[in-house]
C-alpha cells in the first residue's frame, strides 16, 4: 500500500461517525437519490447515482466498523479499497457532485448523502485524488489569500472605483464597527457593484460596518477540496480579523458555500465557538426590513424569479428572507417549480466551478435549471451567490437564452428611497 | 433426523435460535452505529436539532411531490409491499395468537379474506419490485447479490404462508413447518443485510433531520 493510499484510508476511517454508519446501514439501493441529482437526470448515467459516489467509503465502513465486515477482512474475504479505485472515483466525488444536498432531502431512509460526500473528500484529498483545479484554488487561498489570486491592492482599487461611483466612503479596518463584511473573490473581480450596493443600503439604514484588509475573502476552498486543516486556517483568518476589529457580527456575502463555511462549519473546524455572530447578507437585509430601516420605493414590473443557492437555502436555512425582500421590490415575482429547500442546483457549486475538467459536465447539468426556467419564463433571474450567477450566465448564454441574472442585494439597492 | 423430528425441531429449538440471532444481531448492529458517536456542533443553532430530528423521522415517510412524479412506480410498489407485509404479519388471527403466547399481547385481527387478498397483492408487488430492479437502469446498476437474497427471503414467508393457508401441495403440517422455516430464514438473514433498515432508518432520519433542524431547515 502506498503512503498516500494509507493516508486516504485513514482519513476515511476518521470521517466515519454514527450518522455515516446509520446511513450506510440503512441504504436499500432503491435508486431514488438518482432522480434527485441533476448530474444523473441530465446525463442518464447511472454511475452518477449519489449513493454510488460513496462506494469506497462504504466499503471502508463495512470492513472497519461492522462485525461481519471485520471478520471477512480478517479471513481475506473482502475486497480492499485500492488506489486505482479511488482514482476512478475522483470524478464522481468532485466533478459530478456540487454538495447541493438535494439527494439528502429525498432519500426515503433519511441518508444525508451530501454530508457523506463532504467527508469522503477528506480521504480523497489525503490520498492525492483531488482535481488539479481545486488544488490550485486551495493553494492560492492559502498563499495569496484568495482562490482566484485576488490581493489587497486589487480590492482597494475596486473600493476606490466604487467610492468614486457612489460618492461615499467605504469603511476599511474601522475598529469597533458592528459588522465586518466579507466578500468573495468573484464579487471583487466580476461583480464589484455589490460593494456599492451594500454601502448605499447600510448608509440609509444606519448600519455601522467595515471591511477588513486582513480578512476580506469569504470563500473556503479547504472545505470544497476536503482538507479540514486548510479550511480551519482560512476560517481562523476571519476570526482573528473579527476579534482584532472587535466587531459584533460578520456578514457572509452573496456566496453559497462561503456562508456554509463561516456560519456552520467554521466553529467546528477551529474547535471553538465564535465570540461574534455570523449573518448572511440576506438575513441582515430582512432584519433591517422588519425593523423598518430598509425603505424601498417603486417596484420592478418585469417577471422575476429567484434561484435559491443550495448552501444558503437547503443547507443554510435562509429561505424566507430572499422572498420577503424580492416582494418588497417586485410586483411580478414567480416561483420556479421545486424551489426553496427543494430547489435544483445551478450545477457549479461545491468546487465544481474551480475544476476545469468538469466544465462540460456542469453545462450539461445546467439543463435542469433551463427546464425550470422554461416553465416560468422570467424576464430576469434573481439570485444571491456570485458563483451561481457566473454559472447561470454561462448556461444561459450556452443555451441562447436572453435572461439577465441579477443580484438580490443590488436589486434592493436600486430601489432605495431617495431622501 | 426423521421427518417428524425435523418438524418438531423447526417449530421449537430452531425458532428459538432464530429469535436469539435476530435480537442479538439487531442489538449489536445498532450498538456498532451508536458507539461511533458524533462531535458536538459548536456553531450557534438557529433551530432545534431534536425537533428537526423527530420531525424527519415521521415526515420522510411522505415523498416530496417531484420525487413522487419521477419515481411513481418505485414509491407505489414500495408502499404496497411494506404495508402488505405489516398487515399480514400483525393482523392475521393465527399470528396474533402466536404474539399472545410469546409476548402476552393481543389485538383484534382482520378477516381472513382481507389477509388473503393482501397477501396476493403483496406477492404481486414484490414480483413487480424484482422486475423493476432488473429492468431499471439505476437499480440494476446498484444491485448486488445481497439485494436479490433479501428479496428472496422476504417473499418466501409470503408465498409459503399463502400456500399453507390454502393447503396447496403438501399436508397442512408440512406447509406450516415450511412457512415457519422461511420466517426463521428471514430472521437469521435480517441483522446481516440491508433488512436492518427497518430499524436503522429511524436513526438515519433522526440524524438527517437533526442536522438540518439545527440550521433551521425542515428536511
Amino acid at each position: 500500500m502506498t503512503a498516500s493510499l494509507e493516508r486516504g484510508l485513514h482519513a476515511f476511517k476518521e470521517q466515519i461517525d454514527a450518522p455515516v454508519a446509520s446511513f450506510f446501514s440503512s441504504c436499500v439501493r432503491c435508486g431514488l437519490c438518482a432522480e434527485a441529482c441533476l448530474f444523473f437526470t441530465e446525463t442518464g448515467d447511472p454511475s452518477y447515482t449519489p449513493i454510488h459516489k460513496l462506494e469506497p467509503l462504504r466499503r471502508v465502513w463495512k470492513q472497519e466498523y461492522t462485525f461481519w465486515g471485520r471478520l471477512a477482512k480478517a479471513v481475506g474475504l473482502s475486497k480492499p479499497v485500492t488506489d486505482t479505485e479511488l482514482a476512478q472515483w475522483e470524478t464522481l466525488v468532485y466533478d459530478s457532485c456540487t454538495l447541493c444536498g438535494r439527494c439528502s432531502m429525498v432519500c426515503p431512509v433519511g441518508n444525508d448523502i451530501a454530508y457523506m460526500i463532504r467527508r469522503m473528500r477528506e480521504g480523497m484529498a489525503a490520498a492525492g485524488h483531488a482535481p488539479e483545479g481545486l488544488i490550485g484554488a486551495t493553494t492560492r487561498a492559502v498563499t495569496i489569500g484568495s482562490p482566484m489570486g485576488v490581493k489587497l491592492p486589487a480590492l482597494l482599487a475596486q473600493i476606490g472605483h466604487t467610492e468614486k461611483d457612489i460618492g461615499m466612503k467605504i469603511p476599511v479596518d474601522v475598529a469597533g464597527a458592528d459588522y465586518m463584511l466579507l466578500l468573495s473573490s468573484m464579487e471583487i473581480m466580476n461583480f464589484p457593484e455589490f460593494i456599492g450596493a451594500v454601502a448605499k443600503i447600510f448608509s440609509k439604514a444606519g448600519v455601522s460596518w467595515t471591511i477588513s484588509s486582513e480578512a476580506f475573502e469569504a470563500t473556503n476552498s479547504g472545505i470544497q477540496i476536503g482538507v479540514s486543516e486548510i479550511a480551519a486556517q482560512l476560517v481562523q483568518r476571519i476570526v482573528d480579523a473579527a476579534e482584532k476589529l472587535k466587531v459584533k457580527s460578520v456578514i457572509s456575502p452573496e456566496c453559497g458555500h462561503a456562508y456554509m463555511a463561516i456560519r456552520w462549519e467554521g466553529p467546528n473546524l477551529i474547535g471553538k465557538p465564535y465570540n461574534f455572530k455570523v449573518v448572511h447578507i440576506l438575513e441582515l437585509l430582512d432584519d433591517l426590513r422588519k425593523q423598518g430601516r430598509l425603505k424601498t420605493s417603486g417596484k420592478e414590473t418585469q417577471r422575476l424569479t429567484y434561484h435559491d443557492p443550495c448552501q444558503i437555502a437547503r443547507r443554510g436555512g435562509v429561505v424566507d428572507q430572499p422572498r420577503n425582500l424580492i416582494n418588497m421590490v417586485a410586483e411580478n415575482f414567480v416561483e420556479m417549480p421545486e424551489t426553496g429547500t427543494m430547489n435544483w442546483c445551478c450545477g457549479a457549486g461545491g468546487g465544481v466551478s474551480a475544476n476545469e475538467r468538469a466544465d462540460e459536465l456542469r453545462l450539461a447539468a445546467f439543463k435542469r435549471k433551463k427546464k425550470q426556467l422554461d416553465v416560468v419564463r422570467p424576464d430576469a433571474l434573481v439570485s444571491a451567490c456570485s458563483n451561481c450567477r457566473i454559472q447561470l450566465e454561462d448556461g444561459l448564454e450556452e443555451n441562447n437564452m436572453d435572461i439577465p441574472v441579477l443580484s438580490l442585494t443590488e436589486t434592493i439597492a436600486e430601489h432605495l428611497v431617495d431622501d | 433426523m426423521s421427518e417428524p423430528e425435523l418438524l418438531i425441531w423447526i417449530r421449537g429449538p430452531a425458532l428459538q435460535i432464530a429469535t436469539v440471532i435476530f435480537l442479538l444481531g439487531v442489538v449489536v448492529r445498532i450498538f456498532e452505529i451508536l458507539v461511533l458517536g458524533r462531535k458536538p456542533n459548536l456553531a450557534e443553532a438557529r433551530g432545534s436539532a431534536v425537533a428537526g430530528g423527530l420531525r424527519t423521522v415521521f415526515a420522510r415517510s411522505i415523498p416530496d411531490r417531484g420525487t413522487l412524479q419521477r419515481s411513481t412506480f418505485n414509491l407505489v410498489a414500495g408502499y404496497i409491499f411494506h404495508t402488505g407485509i405489516f398487515i399480514t404479519l400483525l393482523f392475521f388471527a393465527p399470528h396474533i395468537l402466536l404474539f399472545q403466547d410469546t409476548l402476552g399481547l393481543s389485538w383484534p385481527s382482520l378477516p381472513t379474506q382481507v389477509i388473503d387478498a393482501t397477501t396476493v397483492v403483496t406477492i404481486i408487488a414484490l414480483l413487480a419490485v424484482l422486475v423493476h430492479r432488473v429492468a431499471h437502469r439505476v437499480m440494476r446498476y446498484l444491485s448486488r447479490f445481497q439485494d436479490y437474497l433479501v428479496w428472496l427471503v422476504t417473499i418466501l414467508p409470503m408465498v409459503t404462508g399463502y400456500l399453507a393457508f390454502h393447503r396447496i401441495g403438501l399436508t397442512p403440517q408440512h406447509l406450516i413447518t415450511i412457512h415457519i422455516a422461511s420466517v426463521e430464514l428471514l430472521m437469521v438473514v435480517f441483522p446481516f443485510t440491508k433488512l436492518m433498515h427497518a430499524f436503522t432508518l429511524f436513526i438515519a432520519r433522526y440524524y438527517n433531520g437533526a442536522m438540518a433542524g439545527y440550521k433551521g431547515v425542515n428536511s
